[in-house]
């Protein structure tokens, strides 16, 4: 004990924080903290099995299952994802968006989420400008929830996207990334997940392993379900950026976080890099200077053969070229960013699978 | 009206020193006589409350509530508000300003005391210190005051400019009314972005949740102890309302010993649940000044052990239940409280933390009345109101917040373990609340 502490004076022993209720469906994914290891690997088992399983068999799985897609933010990428994966898996989709419905007439999100139930929606694909929105919505539909972005909180389909595509690039024996491992997007899907890809994840699969987020940190959802992800796999996180975008507090999120300002001291430890976008539509009210930023955290060719020559480059897109990333270091030969995207697909029939089927199926839970 | 004699109690009244087992007597809205167990000597005639086994009191006194009306009446009403306060073993509360319309007038403030609204207990109207609470033009004190008006205060709406905060610290002191500043630079919780709708820390990264730094609140404490300090001689009276922070808590305690006319509430919430309680966006668990850090939470706890806080008051904040169904940062701000501030008091402060019973009480009566200028409440004392609550200070219950008396039940406590159930409530002797025994 330090001497010259200040004595408490009393043992308070104050009300304790009741544990979490959610989520209430075995079925949800919500934030990545919901899944255990094993429903971790679960998923990346069955993103490989139905990504290499034949179309014709593949559709059986869910047909004719209903799940709804309830966007309540613009989104190409992500909401497209989803569908293609819902589809692949033979479920009905429908497609609610904040233009086209009774949104716009202001009913509630709770509303809606019955309204979707009641038509018979098994499952709803939740995208949404506050953060917290899918706890919201499992609460009151107690439907299985897939949180397909919320606020500035959480992605976790993204983050296990993520994962994928590091694990495909990843060598355990010498705890390395080779971005040209795995890389090939066009060709026959099974080209695409070797075999000796890691599927069965423990504390220690990426141990030895730092993963540098760089950008926008404070308004990046990818962001958080990245840092809360990826340690429990044993691996480093740094987060980089400027204060504005990324405050101190943020290495308190939780264990395996650590901040570091400057990016070449960054790219120097990283075996994979994740680039953000500077959301500019978050920027109103803070004083940034872009060409400042440029200068001091755009990832350039340059930058990267010196630092970083072995790192894969992701980034969950849009990219806007020329400002977080050159088109060079974008298209060059460490981007795996559109094997993200390839990714996306699978890991999304994964989980849609286990939004549907987890009344069957077993674990999955943390 | 007839007497009521409240026989066979333990009477605790902290203001006047009485910690004994006595009789009461009670006429025509006042304390008639006190004695010895079986020896009152006027009170042939009266109705009898047996109180034995129970605690007499000083009905408690809420210096903090939002009764919503005129306005928001689908949230709680005159009527609604103080039969739940009176559920709480409340007598007198003091009722915000911001009303549709804000109350900034004689005309509203006579208004809400008016029979008509169906109180079952006395309501202190706290006027708005601005017109409209907008922060530019200061009221007519003395004209609010002789209308019933106990202080003033632009809660919710704090007064950021320096001279406006000084003129409204100096016209109330003129007139005697005290000053309550709901203490919040909104320009550091209020940004581009929106309005911050937790603690800042890491819980609200986490969450991903705009922050509202402590110091938007101990930055204007100590503005505007500075203010008082200018306004020493005017024996102006700051009262910083539900403080919530560490440093907001050190600052009144520093100017307390300068000998400042500075005092300050804690509401419940604040020195028993932090941002941890927020969970997973519950928005029953949001509130301005937000849940804070465990350091400020114990902060709180400490300060009013140590006698730096003047009361404890509710913050009581009905809103509709759909109004709270919605995305956290989209909810708005505050909870209920009157019905569980006793209970949580005595579990928490008396059973936990072995505060003595009668310094409990004090905080829920004698002082927030002394603090507001409430005469003749807050003690048991012949002569003064026929205000007392009657409860069973052991006997522990589960609060279920569908069964309260509020029309609201935006609270986080449901299902908490309370001690202390209040048996009657009376008000200026008239039973305002009678639990079926
Ligand atoms: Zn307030």
């Amino acid at each position: 004990m330090n001497p010259t502490a200040t004595p408490v004076r009393r043992q308070l022993h104050p009300p304790p924080v009741p544990a979490s209720p959610f989520p209430y469906h075995p079925g949800s994914l919500l934030s990545v903290g919901d899944l255990s290891l094993d429903g971790i690997s679960l998923i990346l088992t069955r993103a490989t099995a139905l990504e290499n399983q034949d179309p014709l068999t593949r559709d059986r799985i869910l047909a004719k299952r209903r799940v709804a897609l309830l966007f309540y933010e613009s989104s190409t990428r992500t909401r497209t994802s989803f569908e293609l994966a819902a589809k692949g898996l033979g479920a009905d989709t429908t497609l609610v968006s904040s233009l086209s419905s009774s949104i716009e007439k202001g009913e509630s999100l709770k509303d809606t989420g019955l309204t979707l139930r009641a038509l018979g929606a098994e499952a709803i694909i939740l995208r949404h400008n506050a953060s917290g929105a899918a706890w919201l919505l499992e609460a009151e539909t107690r439907l299985p929830v897939l949180n397909a972005g919320d606020g500035m909180h959480e992605h976790p389909t993204q983050a296990l996207l993520d994962l994928r595509t590091i694990l495909a690039h990843f060598d355990p024996s010498t705890k390395s990334c080779h971005p040209e491992r795995a890389k090939r997007v066009e060709g026959p899907a099974s080209q695409i997940s070797p075999p000796h890809s890691i599927h069965q994840v423990t504390p220690e699969t990426l141990a030895g392993v730092t993963v540098s987020i760089v950008g926008d940190i404070l308004h990046s959802r990818v962001a958080r379900s990245n840092m809360l992800l990826l340690p429990r796999l044993g691996a480093r996180v740094l987060l980089c950026g400027p204060k504005e975008l990324l405050p101190d507090l943020a290495a308190l999120a939780g264990p395996g976080i650590a901040i570091e300002r400057d990016f070449e001291a960054a790219l120097r430890q990283s075996q994979a890099i994740i680039m953000l976008r500077i959301q500019a539509e978050r920027l109103a009210g803070l004083q940034l200077d872009l060409e400042e930023y440029k200068a001091r955290y755009q990832l350039t060719g340059q930058r990267l053969a010196a630092h970083a020559p072995e790192a894969v480059v992701l980034h969950p897109g849009p990219i806007i070229r020329g400002l977080e990333v050159t088109a060079g270091v974008a298209d060059g030969p460490q981007s795996v960013i559109l094997e993200q995207v390839r990714n996306g697909v699978a890991i999304r029939m994964a989980v849609v699978e286990r939004a549907l089927l987890a009344e069957t199926a077993k674990g999955g839970r943390a | 009206m007839t007497a009521l004699a409240i026989r066979g109690g333990h009477l605790v009244d902290p203001a006047a020193g009485v910690d004994l087992p006595k009789d009461i007597l009670l006429k025509d809205g006042r304390v008639a006589e006190i004695a010895s167990p079986g020896k009152l000597k006027s009170a042939n005639g009266a109705d009898v409350l047996d109180a034995t086994g129970l605690t007499v009191a000083p009905g408690l006194v809420d210096i903090h509530v939002h009764l919503r009306e005129p306005g928001h009446t689908h949230k709680e009403t005159i009527a609604t508000g103080t039969a739940a306060a009176a559920a709480g073993g409340f007598t007198a509360v003091a009722a915000m300003p911001n009303t549709l319309p804000v109350n900034d007038s004689p005309e509203t403030t006579r208004w809400m005391q008016a029979p008509e609204r169906g109180a079952v207990i006395r309501v202190f109207p706290i006027a708005a210190a601005t017109r409209g609470s907008k922060g530019d033009a200061i009221n007519d004190y003395a004209a609010l005051k002789s209308a019933g008006v106990v202080a003033v205060t632009d809660d919710g709406l704090p007064i950021l400019k320096d001279n406006i905060m000084r003129e409204v610290l100096a016209a109330a002191a003129r007139v005697g009314l005290s000053v309550i500043q709901h203490a919040e630079d909104t320009r550091l919780t209020q940004g581009a972005g929106g309005a911050a709708s937790m603690n800042l820390g890491p819980v609200s990264f986490r969450l991903g949740l705009r922050g509202m730094p402590p110091e938007a609140e101990s930055s204007l404490v100590e503005r505007d102890i500075r203010l008082v300090t200018e306004l020493r001689d005017a024996r102006a009276h700051l009262h910083v309302a539900h403080i919530s922070t560490a440093a907001a808590v050190a600052a009144v305690r520093q100017a307390r010993r300068n000998g400042l006319r500075v005092t300050c509430e804690v509401a419940p919430h604040h020195f028993l649940l932090t941002e941890e309680h927020v969970g997973l966006y519950n928005t029953n668990a949001k509130m301005n000044p937000p849940l804070r850090s465990a350091a400020d939470r114990d902060a709180m706890i400490e300060a009013i052990l140590d006698g730096v806080v003047d009361a404890i008051a509710t913050d009581h904040a009905p809103h509709a239940v759909h109004e709270k169904e919605v995305e956290f940062e989209n909810a708005p701000n505050g909870i209920i409280g009157v019905e569980t501030a006793l209970g949580l008091c005595l579990r928490w402060l008396h059973k936990e933390w072995k505060m003595p019973i009668g310094r409990v009480l004090s905080l829920l009566s004698a002082q927030p009345a002394a603090l507001l200028g409430m005469k003749g409440r807050g003690t048991l004392t012949v002569g003064s109101f026929a205000d007392v609550v009657v409860f069973d200070p052991k006997a522990e219950w589960t609060y279920n917040a569908r069964e309260g008396k509020s029309k609201s039940r935006n609270t986080p406590f449901d299902g908490w373990t309370m001690q202390g159930k209040v048996r009657w409530t009376i008000s200026e002797g008239r039973i305002a609340y009678e639990r079926a025994s």
